[in-house]
């Protein structure tokens, strides 16, 4: 094909994707990338206000970067994925809300200043983006784990800490496990974090289902709202596994 | 064409050789004692860290010189407007503690006039190269060709006599893992170092409130008239002392409590401040730090450890 039509095809290929896109609320030059990456071509992916994502404008600490996502404004939220743009791993963690409410917080690493952006998908499948830019001087991904130059971890890998609270909205849950979360992006430290984490009630009822990437913060510690149709919980289960085997099973206690 | 590059290269040379003007210009405060008061700001590239106090006593034996400043130019011009008051020489560098806006300029003055107290040399050893990488971020240019320069003698608490003023050194800690606070008993100022802020809001990243709450109460019992704090305006009166503990009072309380109702790190950064510290300076920035740096151990002395595993 001559170089001057190839040209104008492309040209034309890009002009109508620009058409269709909906400009980034954040303008983050990486957005194109995402949208193709994490998401099917043929999904709709649209930037929607009712996802909230809550986080410091300057972030203190590029480890423990505090992070809140609200989808609750939402119908009918079945997924929420969680990612940052410019991060060297992008994807951060994906739950599945089920009998909680469809907001999750939670603590990551970010290696550079970044947008944070949860796109939560409702029952129609429409993937609906939020997000928010964070400031910080990064490096948080390519710095050992304070657990990995300890032994302790070692002994308390996958202990559980936690708590349940009687709140007028509904009942709170705050859990914490002890893991390094090594994202294998510094010198001779292999990839290890916890993978896959569901919360059970005392029914055996699924509150929420979590799946964790290695930007998810060392020892993280998640916090969970239900609806006030959740009543009576006295105790819930955390089980799970990291991505060496090593399993998460615990139960927390009012 | 030529012409304009060698105008271009003359302009570059000119711009490199002037360098970051701090316009420091001591303060008389007491007899012999002048203090460099710094901005209420956070570092930028405006500031060029300027954002500390230092200060000098004049003696007949020489000046003692409390803190070093942010940088290299810093500790140059300090220099430079010391031989503007006096012709004596500089006997002792003393620094508070090992935060970077304290100590990075260090190397304008001779190596064995460098103190301070033996946990914050290690720490300036440890921490002191990941700070200086920071500030270059942080205030740009005003740190060129600033590098660590760790203390050679290790300041141990107790009377120190230079020229006729006794010196009171005292070894505390809370703001950090080591700070050091000097009394002048012979003209009752007090340097206080960052363990005392002043109508700026505390700075907590190595900060134990408890140990830091003690410390406030012996430098309150101290016969003193007037003190310089690390940040904020000098006074001759223990406001300043006071203030800083009823923040970190109130900042402790605030972790606790919140912790307790199980609050999560994104809700505590946006609870509403007080009036009262409304006032401080930088309370915007600082608060969500602070919140950064002590909440995680507020947390998990709320949270209970699962002694039960789950059984299926």
């Amino acid at each position: 094909m001559p170089a001057l039509p190839r040209l104008a095809v492309l040209g034309l290929a890009l002009w109508s994707a620009l058409a269709i896109a909906e400009p980034d609320p954040l303008d983050s030059a990486r957005w194109g990338d995402m949208r193709a990456q994490l998401f099917a071509a043929e999904a709709t992916v649209v930037f929607d206000p009712r996802v909230s994502v809550t986080g410091p404008l300057t972030a203190e600490d590029a480890m423990n970067v505090p992070i809140a996502v609200d989808a609750t404004a939402l119908p009918e939220v079945v997924e929420v994925l969680v990612f940052a743009d410019f991060n060297p791993i992008t994807k951060v963690l994906a739950f599945r809300p089920k009998a909680a409410r469809a907001e999750l917080a939670f603590r990551i690493k970010l290696q550079q200043s970044s947008p944070v952006r949860a796109a939560a998908r409702t029952a129609d499948g429409v993937w609906h983006v939020g997000g928010t830019w964070v400031i910080t001087t990064g490096g948080g991904c390519t710095v050992p784990s304070t657990g990995s130059a300890s032994p302790e971890w070692q002994r308390r890998l996958n202990e559980v800490s936690g708590r349940i609270w009687s709140r007028p909205e509904g009942n709170r849950v705050r859990l914490r496990i002890i893991h390094p979360m090594d994202t294998g992006l510094a010198a001779s430290i292999p990839a290890f974090y916890i993978e896959q984490l569901a919360i059970t009630d005392g029914q055996q009822r699924v509150l929420m289902e979590i799946d964790a990437f290695e930007p998810v913060s060392e020892n993280p510690l998640f916090t969970l709202d239900l609806p006030p149709t959740v009543t009576d919980l006295v105790s819930v289960q955390i089980t799970g596994r990291d991505n060496n085997g090593n399993k998460v099973n615990a139960q927390v206690e009012r | 064409m030529k012409r304009l590059l060698a105008l271009l290269a003359l302009i570059a040379v000119h711009a490199t050789a002037a360098g970051f003007d701090y316009a420091l210009a001591p303060r008389q405060i007491a007899p012999d004692t002048w203090v460099l008061e710094g901005a209420q700001e956070d570092f930028s590239f405006a500031n060029g860290g300027r954002i500390v106090n230092t200060a000098f006593v004049v003696t007949p034996a020489g000046v003692v010189v409390i803190d070093s400043g942010p940088s290299r130019q810093y500790g140059e011009q300090t220099v430079a407007a010391i031989a503007r008051i006096t012709d004596q020489p500089i006997v002792k560098v003393w620094i508070t503690h090992h935060h970077p806006d304290h100590f990075l300029g260090n190397q304008a003055f001779a190596p064995k006039t460098l103190g301070a107290l033996a946990r914050t040399l290690t720490d300036i050893e440890t921490e002191g190269k990941a700070f200086n990488e920071n500030m270059y971020r942080l205030v740009g240019d005003a740190m060129r060709d600033t590098e660590v320069v760790v203390p050679t003698e290790a300041l141990v608490a107790g009377i120190v006599d230079i020229g006729g003023h006794r010196f009171e050194l005292l070894a505390l800690d809370g703001h950090t893992a080591g700070d050091l606070a000097v009394l002048d008993h012979s003209t009752g100022v007090l340097f206080a170092g960052d363990l005392v802020f002043h109508d700026r809001t505390p700075t907590t990243p190595h900060a134990t409130i408890a140990r830091w709450l003690n410390s406030l109460d012996v430098l309150e019992a101290l016969p003193f008239k007037h003190v310089v704090p690390g940040h904020g305006p000098v006074a001759a009166d223990a406001g300043p002392i006071r203030q800083t503990r009823d923040y970190l009072k109130w900042l402790d309380g605030l972790l606790t409590q919140s912790a307790a109702a199980g609050l999560d790190m994104t809700e505590v950064m946006r609870l509403p401040l007080p009036k009262l510290f409304r006032q401080m300076a930088v309370i915007d920035a600082e608060f969500p730090r602070s919140v950064s740096h002590l909440y995680p151990a507020a947390e998990e002395a709320a949270l209970h450890v699962s002694s039960h595993p789950a059984k299926h």
